[in-house]
């Protein structure tokens, strides 16, 4: 690159770096430091005892099962619908591929209530299920829907723009030379999009793991079977358990930044395996 | 980009490449019945608790509806989350520019760090951003005894509010910018300094016109979060009626007290406001879509 040189020939980089600096640390560094601040407070036995109560622990339980599980049922459907999006042509299509973006769009609270009247068991689909013996509402499998809902449009975003990349002759070549549909999509697509694939399961489960709004509606909320873990920090919160709070929360904290790390990687990934910037 | 939105690109339909050649076409039975299963599993999660929530809203009728809706404590949680939308998203807007600003015109150590921590917003749980705000601000909290000896509310009081709305919107500019910014290199800014244009004018007349629908994308974005966010806001809000309660909250409230079709109505305007943001995503789509085919053709 040409800019390596000291010499800045544009105005303003003290300015915007430092009120960069500056505002990031008043709203996000200082306020997230205070969390390990004030658990590194309650020296570790409290802190473990608080983080990993049973109630906590079978939080813990549902939340990261439930997000695994929805994530990987996005992972399947979120490509089928990306798939679908790029390669056919149907009516009402744009209307679809814009819509995929409402979880992102419509407020969490909303698409809880949503859900809760769909599921529930008078609901439109609740009704359907009931005679099945199947339960939706107020059981884990509704944190599940809920997961599903909010988790879709990360896996069909981070795969679209690689699918609409692909150039054909790869799979010409593999046609070429004696692979049906199958084996072309198999050996040649897929090892193209797994890199992006893994990158939307994993940013679906980031967002699946710290999830309330949509998910606490439809859960029903019953200690040690459908409580999630941010709950539990409501919880604690409203019973005036600050230090009980703050150790879920680092717990939480700490996930979220491994994954961040992970998801980083991921990224890198993708931009080396398809030549696409990040 | 963890945890982000979808960052702009362009709306060119790729499914005629693809069908118009037999090596990346399926037979017709493959493809309608990929077709079908994707569009079910699409009505199932995404169309079916959008058309809900508006039979649900009419169910007893428009007089339901419209006293809903102007129900004075409906009316001042349309006001306080209009108020937290309008300081919200122009700071982080201010910000997302500076950000963009100082990341891709110029080199220094240590950015990527400082991307990867600009990202943070989007990877904490909303519950944990209202939790931090609570231990820095209630009254446990390291302000908390100087804040009620000078008789200052932020926690269960509409600062509270603004600062938790603030911190979860946190990145939705920059995110947009950086990249578009990195894109556009900085050769043209170059050369309009070299020609005699301030700070301010380049950024003006240069940079600002590239930029203008990743920005827009980011701050639109940036508003439907700020006006629809409910974990981080219920945390610091206290729930305190015709005072700290924004929108979601109030729908929360009404749908806890069985008043369904109420939560419903009020839900309606905020799911139509997650139609007007994806209709603009839409148009802004559209528009950066043709500028790009413009540039391409010059």
């Amino acid at each position: 690159m040409a800019s390596s040189t000291s010499f800045r020939v544009l105005p303003g980089f003290g300015l915007s770096l430092g009120y960069t600096l500056g505002y990031l640390s008043l709203i996000v560094l200082i306020p997230l430091a205070a969390v390990f601040f004030k658990a590194g407070s309650l020296g570790f036995d409290h802190f473990w005892d608080a983080a990993t109560s049973p109630r906590v622990l079978a939080s813990y339980r549902l939340s990261f099962g439930a997000s695994l599980i929805a994530a990987g049922i996005n992972a399947v459907f979120g490509l089928m619908l990306a798939w679908v999006l790029v390669r056919y042509s149907f009516p009402g299509k744009r209307l679809v591929d814009a819509q995929v973006d409402l979880p992102f769009a419509l407020p969490t609270a909303v698409a809880g209530i949503a859900l809760t009247a769909l599921y529930a068991k008078n609901g439109w689909i609740g009704s359907l299920l009931e005679p099945l013996g199947i339960k939706v509402a107020f059981t884990p499998l509704g944190v599940l829907v809920a997961l599903v809902f909010i988790g879709l449009p990360f896996v069909v975003r981070t795969v679209q723009p690689i699918l609409e990349d692909l150039d054909t002759e790869y799979e010409e070549a593999a046609v070429s030379l004696g692979a049906n549909r199958w084996q072309a999509f198999r050996h040649v697509v897929f090892p193209t999009l797994f890199p992006a694939l893994l990158t939307g399961f994993a940013l679906a489960f980031a967002r699946a793991v710290g999830e309330y709004g949509s998910v606490i509606f439809i859960a029903g909320n019953i200690p040690m079977v459908s409580e999630i873990t941010p709950l539990m920090i409501i919880t604690r919160l409203e019973q005036y358990d600050y230090a009980g709070a703050t150790a879920v929360a680092v717990v939480m904290l700490i996930f979220s930044f491994l994954l961040l790390l992970i998801i980083n990687g991921l990224q890198a990934w993708t931009a080396k395996r398809t030549g696409r910037a990040r | 980009m963890a945890g982000a939105a979808a960052v702009l690109h362009g709306t060119a339909d790729h499914a005629a490449r693809f069908e118009s050649k037999a090596a990346t076409r399926e037979p017709g039975l493959v493809k309608w019945g990929l077709i079908a299963l994707a569009l079910s599993f699409f009505a199932f999660f995404l169309l079916l608790p959008l058309i809900a929530v508006f039979v649900e809203a009419f169910r007893k009728g428009w007089e339901t509806y419209f006293n809903a809706l102007v129900d004075p404590d409906a009316v001042s949680a349309i006001k306080l989350t209009l108020l937290a939308a309008a300081i919200s998203v122009p700071l982080n807007l201010v910000f997302g520019v500076a950000a963009a600003w100082s990341i891709t015109k110029f080199d220094f150590r240590g950015k990527h760090f400082l991307i990867t921590l600009i990202d943070l917003p989007f990877s904490v749980s909303p519950v944990v951003s209202g939790l931090i705000y609570v231990l820095v601000f209630g009254a446990q909290g390291w302000f908390g005894p100087w804040l009620s000896d000078n008789d200052v509310k932020v926690i269960f009081a509409v600062p509270g509010i603004v600062l938790a709305t603030v911190f979860v919107t946190f990145p939705f500019v920059a995110r947009e910018l950086i990249p578009l910014m990195e894109a556009q290199g900085k050769e043209e800014e170059e050369a309009a300094v070299v020609l005699g244009a301030r700070g301010w004018q380049v950024f003006w007349h240069v940079t600002l016109p590239n930029v203008k629908w990743g920005l827009m994308y980011g701050v639109i974005l940036c508003n439907a979060r700020a006006m629809g966010e409910f974990g981080a806001v219920s945390v610091v809000s206290g729930h305190i009626r015709g005072y700290t309660n924004t929108m979601p909250l109030h729908v929360e409230i009404l749908y806890n007290e069985y008043q369904f079709a109420a939560a419903f109505a009020v839900a309606s305007v905020l799911a139509l406001l997650a139609i007007v943001t994806l209709v603009i995503k839409v148009w802004v789509e559209r528009q950066a879509g043709k500028a790009a085919t413009v540039s391409e053709d010059e």
